[in-house]
């Protein structure tokens, strides 16, 4: 090797480990920013010395209060429960839709498939809260709304899940037809060959849909909200914790939302990093899909 | 222009020549859409010409089982023993009579007035005083009503198909062939009528949960239905045209200043999608970039950093997030603390307009980074790899590698993305919801819209007119102007996109 080429390299790596330093003290500052909230969130849960905002994030008396208070004191429990109930039955239902309206628009050809598509497509450029009003009329009318909003929710959230089938048909799409056209020619039914050939094939795609339904029903706002109508029994988390952030009730339970905040963050969280690797491969999916 | 002589422009040049080509195509894609509508039309009756000819022949030539079909739907069907499909039809008919006798014609009757008989108060003779009576329900009305049609419509189709049938079953014996059993219809539910069997419990939900509420609405964009006019328990709405449309389009009307509210509205909410969107699309790239530069370590722990604010649900930080930022929050109170400002000179984050505008930008960059890191990474893995050693050997260097390769590469195929991202900020309620309120309220709104503020996009604005003004007409037509600005934006990219034609291209 030259002197030269030598000397390029040497200069080549001193230029790379310069970039590389500048990229580590990014990557630093980035995960501090992101980071912090989430710690301050976990401080703040354990303060006992006072219960609104204060400008400083270590507490200055450490305890356990806020979260005995959360279980013993306040509706919370409660909320709790109706959101997992919702999640774990939104979970199951939404992914058996989804995968029965991806596959069939990715894999069968029939008369009106486009048409089909497009209709959707249309319909869903409409701001979802429109249905808003006629939801809860009809859900009046079929008594669950307030106290008994939770098969209410149930029945509005996977009655529309349909309509995400994009992510799940993109995947259903990458599957070779040839596998299809095997079975066929060796007498399978249509639905032998979804159950037998293409379900097993399908174990990222059922993951991502069941976590993606999972997840939702813990963030919902709107609905909840709309529907619960101010009846504390029939909220869920969400709704529930932001009810403690207003004007005046914040001053008392602005502590308790942080506490809050943490039991509610950490399932799905470890949930979520758990199945992290099937997450990432559906939103990229979707992503170059479209 | 020839391609050669396209080649040879400069890079100004072709940019220049490529917006006047999208400006000049304009009046032909409307010319294309009036066509497409008149021949539209013009199939649909020469459609309907054809198949009258055919119900009539059908008729005329067929026998009398198919005759009294007609009549009595699947009788044609039982008759020739096909009985799991003719009793199927026939209980379509039974239901549809009994639906129509027992409240059908009530709510038809009543569509076009939307009730007649307002709430009122009426002599009560036991009592000896008046009370209150209610009349009419003008929401039912125009619920049912949407019904009723929607199964009138139902029924002309089943009944056409029940014609059709018999014709079918009449051409199979003429040629001495044997008819489907039920058992082989049940069957081809599994088999070549598979779709249907899966289609039918999503679409029968979003027929009912989201097609119907959403025609509904639309309708009620053409009625007077708000707080005063509740349709049940203080006065019935009715129909009032495109007077509620007017208001939206017309400049100046008077008392109110809704138009002027809605096109401010609309702009912020343009700036803040453009904004929202491309600034996490740049930034996220390029983080998934340093992330996956060789020789950067611990790249799991970077990721699983940042994708924090994806799991961790968004009414969780983003409340959060807001409450640090407020008056009384944390980041005002560590400033106080550290003498940097003092006590009368808090940052007002969430109280003025444009801080507040760049402010929610900003959060959103920190919740939409992770999510475009995790896409450009999986994007960033498939590009050949051989483009960049040839681009080596050539003598470019990384920023021009970037935007040579890395940057057409991304867009290329990120393109229906960025779409379906650019909408789905036009519609991003819990960011701007959950950090602002829409705040801070601006005077200068239209009083009709709630507290309308400097942060409200038209998605939070018609949140407001729904739940907190209850005017259900202008949160309609509200939705009908997201609708079309939202259709608008996707025709206009999907045509000048090359990469968002084919559907079967990506496979």
């Amino acid at each position: 090797m030259s002197a030269k080429t030598e000397q390029h390299h040497m200069r080549m790596s001193t230029k790379n480990r310069l970039s590389n330093t500048v990229i580590y003290i990014i990557l630093i500052l980035m995960s501090l920013i992101w980071l912090i909230p989430f710690i301050c969130i976990v401080l703040q849960s354990f303060r006992v010395e006072s219960t609104g905002q204060v400008g400083y994030v270590i507490p200055k008396q450490w305890g356990l209060d806020n979260y005995v208070t959360l279980f013993t004191q306040t509706s919370f429990p409660k909320w709790y429960l109706n959101t997992l109930f919702i999640a774990v039955v939104v979970a199951v239902i939404q992914t058996v839709i989804v995968l029965c309206m991806s596959y069939t628009l990715s894999r069968l050809r029939f008369k009106g498939r486009k048409l089909l598509m497009n209709f959707m497509l249309v319909l869903g450029m409409f701001p979802g809260f429109l249905t808003m009003i006629v939801l809860y009329t009809v859900l009046k009318d079929l008594n669950m709304i307030m106290e008994n909003a939770v098969p209410g929710l149930i029945l509005v959230y996977v009655a529309s899940s349909g309509m995400g089938y994009y992510v799940s048909k993109g995947f259903f799409d990458t599957i070779p037809r040839s596998l299809d056209e095997a079975a066929r020619i060796d007498g399978a039914t249509r639905l032998q060959v979804f159950y037998k050939i293409i379900l097993p094939l399908s174990k990222p795609i059922v993951i991502y849909t069941a976590l993606t339904a999972f997840m939702a029903p813990w963030g919902d706002f709107v609905f909840a909200r709309y529907i619960s109508n101010n009846n504390s029994a029939g909220m869920n988390v969400a709704v529930g914790l932001w009810s403690w952030l207003q004007r005046d009730t914040i001053s008392q339970r602005y502590t308790l939302f942080c506490a809050g905040g943490v039991i509610v963050a950490i399932p799905v969280t470890l949930l979520f990093i758990a199945l992290q690797k099937y997450y990432v491969e559906g939103v990229t999916g979707g992503a170059v899909k479209g | 222009m020839t391609d050669l002589e396209y080649l040879k422009l400069t890079k100004t040049q072709k940019f220049v020549y490529g917006l006047k080509k999208f400006f000049v195509s304009i009046p032909r894609w409307f010319a294309n859409l009036g066509k497409a509508i008149v021949n539209g039309i013009g199939g649909f009756f020469a459609f309907l010409g054809r198949d009258l000819k055919e119900i009539g022949t059908t008729f005329i030539q067929g026998d009398w089982k198919t005759k009294l079909s007609f009549l009595i739907m699947g009788f044609g069907s039982i008759a020739r023993g096909q009985v799991l499909r003719g009793l199927l039809f026939l209980l379509f008919e039974v239901v549809f009579i009994f639906y129509m006798a027992t409240s059908g014609v009530y709510w038809l009757g009543k569509l076009s007035t939307l009730g007649t008989v307002g709430p009122h108060e009426e002599y009560n003779e036991t009592l000896d005083q008046y009370v209150m009576t209610y009349g009419d329900n003008s929401f039912k009305i125009l619920l049912y009503g949407i019904l009723t049609i929607l199964f009138i419509i139902a029924l002309i189709y089943t009944w056409r198909l029940n014609v059709k049938q018999n014709r079918i079953a009449e051409e199979i014996l003429a040629t001495g062939k044997k008819l489907k059993s039920g058992k082989d219809d049940l069957r081809s539910l599994v088999d070549d009528q598979f779709h249907k069997t899966l289609l039918a419990l999503p679409l029968t939900g979003i027929i009912v949960f989201t097609a119907l509420p959403i025609l509904f609405m639309i309708l009620v964009a053409f009625t007077n239905y708000d707080a005063n006019h509740n349709g049940f328990s203080n006065a019935l709405f009715t129909w009032v045209g495109m007077s509620n449309i007017n208001q939206l389009v017309t400049w100046n009307n008077g008392s109110t200043n809704f138009s002027a509210t809605f096109g401010e509205i609309l702009t912020w909410t343009l700036i803040w999608a453009f904004f929202a969107t491309f600034s996490n699309y740049f930034l996220g790239i390029l983080v998934a970039l340093m992330i996956n530069k060789k020789g950067i370590r611990f790249k799991k722990l970077w990721r699983t950093i940042l994708v924090m604010t994806i799991a961790i649900p968004q009414f969780i930080s983003l409340l959060y997030v807001s409450k640090m930022f407020s008056n009384a929050g944390i980041v005002n109170g560590m400033l106080i603390d550290a003498g940097i400002i003092g006590f009368d000179g808090r940052i007002p984050f969430w109280d003025d307009p444009t801080l507040a505008r760049v402010m929610v930008i900003l959060i959103n960059i920190w919740i939409g980074i992770p999510y475009l890191m995790l896409i450009a990474t999986g994007i960033l893995m498939n590009i050949p790899q051989d483009l960049y050693e040839s681009a080596k050997i050539d003598g470019a260097n990384t920023t021009q590698q970037f935007f040579k390769i890395t940057m057409p590469y991304m867009l290329f195929v990120t393109g229906p993305y960025l779409l379906t991202s650019f909408i789905g900020n036009i519609n991003n309620f819990n960011v701007i919801y959950l950090l602002t309120g829409g705040g801070p309220a601006n005077q200068a709104f239209s009083t009709s819209g709630g507290s309308a503020g400097y942060t409200d996009l038209l998605i939070t604005w018609l949140f407001k007119i729904t739940t907190v003004d209850s005017n259900y007409k202008l949160a309609a037509v509200l939705g009908i102007a997201v609708f079309v600005v939202c259709a608008g934006i996707s025709l206009i990219v999907y045509n000048v996109m090359p990469s968002m034609k084919n559907e079967e291209d990506f496979q």
